[in-house]
Order: structure tokens, then C-alpha cells, then sequence
């Protein structure tokens, strides 16, 4: 088995451990797009603090870790049009559809949610068509 | 106090996130590649995320209030509808073009150079502008 796998799968655990200490400690779903989209439209002043919070969390601990693991590469695509193209599509698609991978797919999956379940293969299936096309047909990806 | 064990919670999802590997676009991008070298490690990732979750469920379901006091989320919403199937699908258009979701987005910030910035820039951007959109979407079962 790649360790690639079992990195991922180790990784995996702590993504899980951590949904599992938002729910048993502060009552709610560690949803990425939800916690921050709040915060962007201003729906959500009331629990502002704790949102800020978590995402000071998320970009911090992961920021010095890559520095003690001597660096980290996100290879991001270097056409800027496809990168903000793609940015606005997240953004609009999960406030819409009200998650992404970590609300619908880790905290619905697990409880087996319906909503969660349908989420998932609709953008898992939306994301491999459109790497279909725009890597094997239009070659931008 | 809430904030500071949101803090924690945030702090635990993002090393498991670069730990995992979800942070580089291009293992993303291979598991969604089924017809180029497939990469099934996000898989694994899901798999050992849903694992502690599905317990959490559980005991939530046994408790009455979370440590902090307050509830536990309402059950999930049963109905499917036209929101939840047109936003999915939209959001995997973005996630197969530049391979990050929102909380890769925001983890890698520090480290994903000029291209992580506009990634996170225009997500923002774009839900700022959603909840318009959203309300224009009759929300009907799909």
C-alpha cells in the first residue's frame, strides 16, 4: 500500500477527529463553506467569534506545520482566469447547495443524510466531467 | 470559551488536511481523473474522516447538550430539491477546474502563492454574491 494511502487515510482521521470535537464540544457541523460564507454574507453575527476562530485555526496550525515539515506545494494551476473561474463556481455552488466536501460529505455521510449522500455524487460526478473536458479535450487543466 | 475550542477544531482539520495530502490540487485533481491516472487517496481521506464522525453522531444522539452548552444540530433535512443538486453540481465544476474546496482553500493560504490567493479571493466573492442567486432558485424537489 502507498504511504500516500496511508497518509491520507491517517490525515483522514484527524479531519474526522476534528468534525467529531466541533459537534461534541461547540454543537455544530465543522462545514468549511458554511463557517466562512457566514461570516462573508453576514448571516451569521451571532456566532462570528467562534467562526473566526476556527478559521484562524485552519489556516495557522496547517501554516506552521508546513514550515516544520520544511514546506508544502499546492500546485495551483498557473492560468489565473481558470483559478478565479474556478473560485467563483465554489463559492456560489456550496452557499448554494449549503456545503461542500467537509459539511456533506464528512459530517452528512456519516449520519447518513440524504442531502449529504446526493451532494456528493453531484459534485464528485460535476468535477470528474470537467476534468474530462478541460484536461483530455481542452487541455487547460 | 467557544472560540478558542473552535480555534482547536479548525487547528486539528487543517493538519489533517496537509497530512492527508487534500491540500495539493494535483491529488484532487487525480481522483477525479478517472480516465488519466487515477489517484484513489481521497478515498482513503473520506473514509478515515467518516470513521470518528459516524461515532460522534452516535454519542451526540446519547447526550443531551454539547460541553459547551447549547444543542446539537437539528436531524437532516429530508427533502432533496433543486438548491442542493444545481449548487453541488456547480461547486464540482469549480473543484475539477482548479482542484481546492473551501477548507483546502483556506489551509493552504499561506503557502499556495499568488494562485491560492485568487482561488480564495473570488470564492469569497462568490459567496458574497450567492444568496441573491439562491433565493432566485424555487426551491422545488429536483
Amino acid at each position: 500500500m502507498p504511504t500516500e494511502w496511508i497518509m491520507g487515510f491517517a490525515g483522514g482521521i484527524i479531519i474526522g477527529l476534528a468534525a467529531a470535537f466541533y459537534l461534541l464540544v461547540n454543537g455544530r457541523i465543522m462545514g468549511a463553506s458554511g463557517i466562512l460564507g457566514g461570516v462573508v454574507d453576514g448571516s451569521a453575527r451571532d456566532t462570528l467569534r467562534e467562526r473566526i476562530g476556527f478559521i484562524a485555526g485552519l489556516v495557522i496550525v496547517p501554516g506552521a506545520l508546513a514550515i516544520a515539515m520544511g514546506g508544502a506545494d499546492t500546485h495551483v494551476n498557473n492560468n489565473l482566469i481558470v483559478v478565479a473561474a474556478a473560485g467563483l463556481l465554489v463559492g456560489i455552488g456550496t452557499r448554494i447547495a449549503n456545503g461542500c466536501t467537509s459539511g456533506h460529505g464528512v459530517c452528512g455521510i456519516s449520519r447518513f443524510s440524504l442531502r449529504g449522500i446526493v451532494a456528493t455524487i453531484f459534485y464528485i460526478g460535476a468535477g470528474g466531467l470537467t476534468v474530462v473536458l478541460f484536461r483530455h479535450i481542452l487541455g487547460v487543466v | 470559551m467557544r472560540p478558542v475550542f473552535s480555534f482547536i477544531a479548525g487547528g486539528l482539520f487543517g493538519a489533517g488536511l496537509l497530512i492527508s495530502g487534500m491540500t495539493d490540487t494535483t491529488k484532487v485533481i487525480g481522483w477525479l481523473d478517472i480516465f488519466g491516472a487515477w489517484d484513489p487517496t481521497l478515498a482513503f481521506v473520506m473514509g478515515g474522516a467518516i470513521l470518528p464522525m459516524a461515532i460522534a453522531w452516535r454519542i451526540a444522539a446519547a447526550r443531551r447538550a454539547p460541553a459547551l452548552g447549547g444543542s446539537f444540530p437539528p436531524p437532516p433535512e429530508p427533502r432533496l430539491g433543486r438548491r442542493l443538486v444545481v449548487g453541488s453540481t456547480l461547486f464540482g465544476m469549480g473543484w475539477g477546474l482548479a482542484g481546492l474546496c473551501p477548507g483546502p482553500a483556506m489551509a493552504s493560504i499561506t503557502w499556495g502563492g499568488t494562485g491560492g490567493l485568487v482561488f480564495l479571493a473570488t470564492m469569497v466573492l462568490g459567496m458574497w454574491v450567492a444568496p441573491p442567486l439562491k433565493a432566485r432558485l424555487q426551491e422545488q424537489p429536483a
